[in-house]
């Protein structure tokens, strides 16, 4: 009897090393029905649309442009302001985005996931998705900043090869929002304790990072070590020296270090989620 | 021989009563310690049996306890019990929505559950983006939603709303797409909890019907309703809980017929509050003093009868202020739906003076009432029915009617209609 061949079994604990990524395949049209839904329904009933998604970062970085620019006068001087913290500002919006709403992954859908059952990691995965077709609307935008300084002239900044590496950032970027996203979910269903970290903890991350000054303001040894810790710092400043050429600094190690450090979280927090997912609903 | 396609071996669940707080924490802590030296879950030991009527000091609270069973292919099986027996429980465990305490199910096939009809969808959406995404939730691939769309929305009956954003549908609209898309699962095995009470009942018998065709396609399908007249209609097998325990299981019929006749097991010391008129309307001119049932034929005192029996009530009353004209009406309304079921209509009584005391009798000869629990509603007043002098709603013990013990299977309604046949 015993031996018989079952094709699921319900038990209290699983095993732990179970990273559960094929189950989440076969669901993949359900992440794209999320997906889906998270761009349509946003933007229903607006008469622009998508045109929605660049307002945010071309506002952001007016007031860096400003702020931090003109008024500190932190930018670098020999690229376009605007341009050099777009570059900063629009993937670092991804990652907090991704961040923020994938650590709410349980509490806020436990109405659904009360209800029926599919891998728990389709909702995290389907965020992380559609804010990628944000992303993409938004590099479209800094395309355009980027040939409007180009054609203008008086800058001297070009585009360099890491470019192509910007496919790859952009997956460790995911990956990082992703984990630490699920990660913090994870670790809230029952003691919500963390969820009051979560909103300022990306906003101090903020200025641990490079957004706001170029690195060679820093000559501290320490404070570069610390700025560098940040697995966010080599992604805004891979970005930028990809479209620039100067005022940043492109440095593959600290790459390989962000993109190791992704990773660790990922499987780390990816077991803990699946181990999270089984009972959550009794205590979220 | 059949095929054996769940098997649930030891299934007990274990909640904690009360808010999560600074206790819940070390009492985890406990548990991770004593796992991490490779002991027992100290806390599995305590925890009460399922009973939400008492009180407890016990934080633990057994949901479900040592629940063992077997389904085979094709068998359609209803699982019934009170409120809070911990049917509800079962079912999230078998649909994966949360896991046992200990113990293990074993499943061949893939397997859907309904807990709800419209998980998920989303009200910005049109109908016709909510199918596909509360589809691909259930569990289907976008192919079979295609495949299937047409037929959905054709059993939905809502096709000219189709391009629409649900938020706009009527809520009777919003269930029938929703029903729709749930009806159109082909899983293996089907797990379905009370989900037929939507819409009006053109849908509620459209939606009936399609679970008989479900149950009759040679699906295995777990079924979870308070409504006994569609479980025995639908089901062939069923599972009585008890108190987070199985009571009983076998054919649906004679299951049903256990639970029933328990539930009417009713304590009638706990309704004698005739004596406190505090909680009555009425303006108080006459009041009642006392309300008893009895078996006519056996003159026994009772509130249990079975389907054909005499019931006679004498009622007490005693008037404060003389009245020149009083009635009665006894009503009888489900105790589940709480819905009125029928009346007697007003009796006239005749008139009374003020400090007298009078005594009267009804009579409800051959009881044409189905099996189940009925609520007393007693009034009595002037002819003009917005002034009752005393009303008596769910005060006193039920009228119940018991399955008798030559029963056949319960008809579906409150009543049986009598009919003649002309061949």
């Amino acid at each position: 009897m015993k031996k018989e061949n079952w094709d699921l079994i319900i038990r209290p604990h699983q095993r732990f090393f179970d990273l559960n990524l094929r189950e989440v395949w076969r669901y993949r049209d359900l992440v794209m029905q999320f997906v889906r839904r998270d761009i349509v329904a946003v933007y229903k009933q607006t008469l622009l649309g998508p045109v929605w998604f660049v307002v945010q970062p071309i506002l952001t970085t007016i007031v860096f442009t400003f702020v931090f620019g003109n008024l500190a006068g932190l930018a670098p001087d020999n690229v376009p302001t605007a341009l050099f913290y777009m570059a900063g500002i629009i993937p670092w919006n991804y990652f907090s985005e991704c961040l923020m709403k994938t650590s709410t992954t349980f509490t806020g859908n436990a109405s659904i996931y009360g209800k029926v059952y599919f891998p728990r990691l389709v909702m995290p995965f389907s965020v992380v998705i559609s804010n990628m077709a944000k992303l993409g609307i938004q590099l479209i935008i800094l395309a355009i900043v980027w040939l409007y300084y180009y054609l203008k002239g008086g800058y001297d900044f070009q585009l360099t090869p890491v470019l192509l590496l910007l496919p790859v950032v952009i997956i460790i970027m995911a990956g990082l929002g992703l984990s630490l996203g699920i990660l913090i979910s994870s670790l809230t269903t029952k003691y919500r304790d963390f969820a009051f970290l979560v909103a300022f903890g990306v906003e101090l991350l903020k200025f641990a990072s490079t957004l706001i000054f170029p690195l060679f303001l820093i000559k501290n040894d320490t404070y570069r070590t610390i700025i560098y810790a940040n697995p966010m710092t080599s992604i805004i400043e891979t970005f930028r020296f990809a479209l620039m050429g100067k005022g940043a600094e492109f440095n593959p190690m600290a790459l390989v270090y962000s993109a190791v450090f992704m990773v660790v979280v990922f499987l780390f927090s990816t077991l803990l989620f699946n181990r999270v997912e089984k009972s959550f609903m009794d205590t979220v | 021989m059949s095929r054996i396609v769940i098997e649930a071996e030891n299934i007990s669940k274990q909640y904690r009563l009360g808010v999560v707080s600074g206790k819940t924490l070390s009492d985890d802590l406990k548990r991770s310690l004593y796992r991490m030296l490779g002991k027992p879950d100290p806390l599995a030991t305590v925890g009460v049996e399922n009973d939400r009527t008492t009180v407890t000091d016990s934080q633990y609270v057994w949901a479900l306890r040592d629940i063992n069973f077997e389904v085979e292919q094709g068998e359609v099986l209803g699982i019934i019990g009170r409120n809070g027996a911990g049917k509800s429980t079962l079912l999230k465990i078998l649909s994966r929505v949360t896991m046992p305490s200990t113990g293990e199910i074993r499943v061949k096939g893939r397997i859907a559950s309904l807990l709800e009809v419209g998980t998920g969808f989303h009200p910005e959406l049109t109908g016709r983006e909510n199918i596909f995404l509360n589809g691909a939730i259930l569990g289907m691939t976008k192919n079979e939603i295609k495949r299937k769309f047409d037929e959905i929305v054709a059993f939905s009956g809502v096709a000219r709303y189709i391009d629409t954003p649900v938020k706009r549908y009527s809520s009777g609209m919003y269930v029938r797409l929703a029903f729709a898309v749930a009806a159109h699962l082909e899983p293996e095995i089907l797990v379905i909890d009370e989900v037929l009470a939507v819409g009006d009942s053109e849908f509620q018998k459209k939606c009936l019907g399609k679970m008989k065709e479900v149950a009759g396609g040679g699906r295995t399908v777990l079924f979870v309703s308070h409504n006994m007249g569609a479980v025995s209609d639908i089901c062939d097998k069923a599972l009585l809980i008890e108190k987070g325990r199985i009571s009983a299981r076998g054919q649906a019929d004679a299951v049903i017929r256990e639970y029933v006749n328990q539930t009417l097991r009713f304590d009638l010391s706990s309704k004698d509050s005739l004596s406190d008129p505090q909680f009555r309307r009425g303006s108080g001119h006459v009041r009642i003093g006392g309300l008893r049932m009895f078996n006519a034929l056996s003159g026994e005192e009772t509130n249990e009868f079975e389907p054909g029996n005499d019931v006679r009530i004498e009622i007490d009353m005693e008037a404060h202020q003389a009245t020149d004209e009083l009635y009665f009406l006894m009503g009888l309304r489900s105790s589940l739906s709480r819905e009125m079921v029928t009346s007697t209509g007003r009796i006239a009584l005749g008139g009374m003076s003020g400090g007298q005391t009078k005594k009267a009798s009804v009579l409800l000869p051959a009881l044409n009432l189905s099996p189940g629990v009925y609520e007393t509603y007693y009034w009595i007043g002037s002819r003009m029915q917005e002034h009752p002098y005393d009303v008596i709603d769910n005060l006193t013990a039920p009228l119940v009617v018991k399955i008798p013990a030559d029963g056949q299977a319960l008809s579906t309604g409150y009543f049986k209609l009598p009919f003649k046949l002309d061949l």
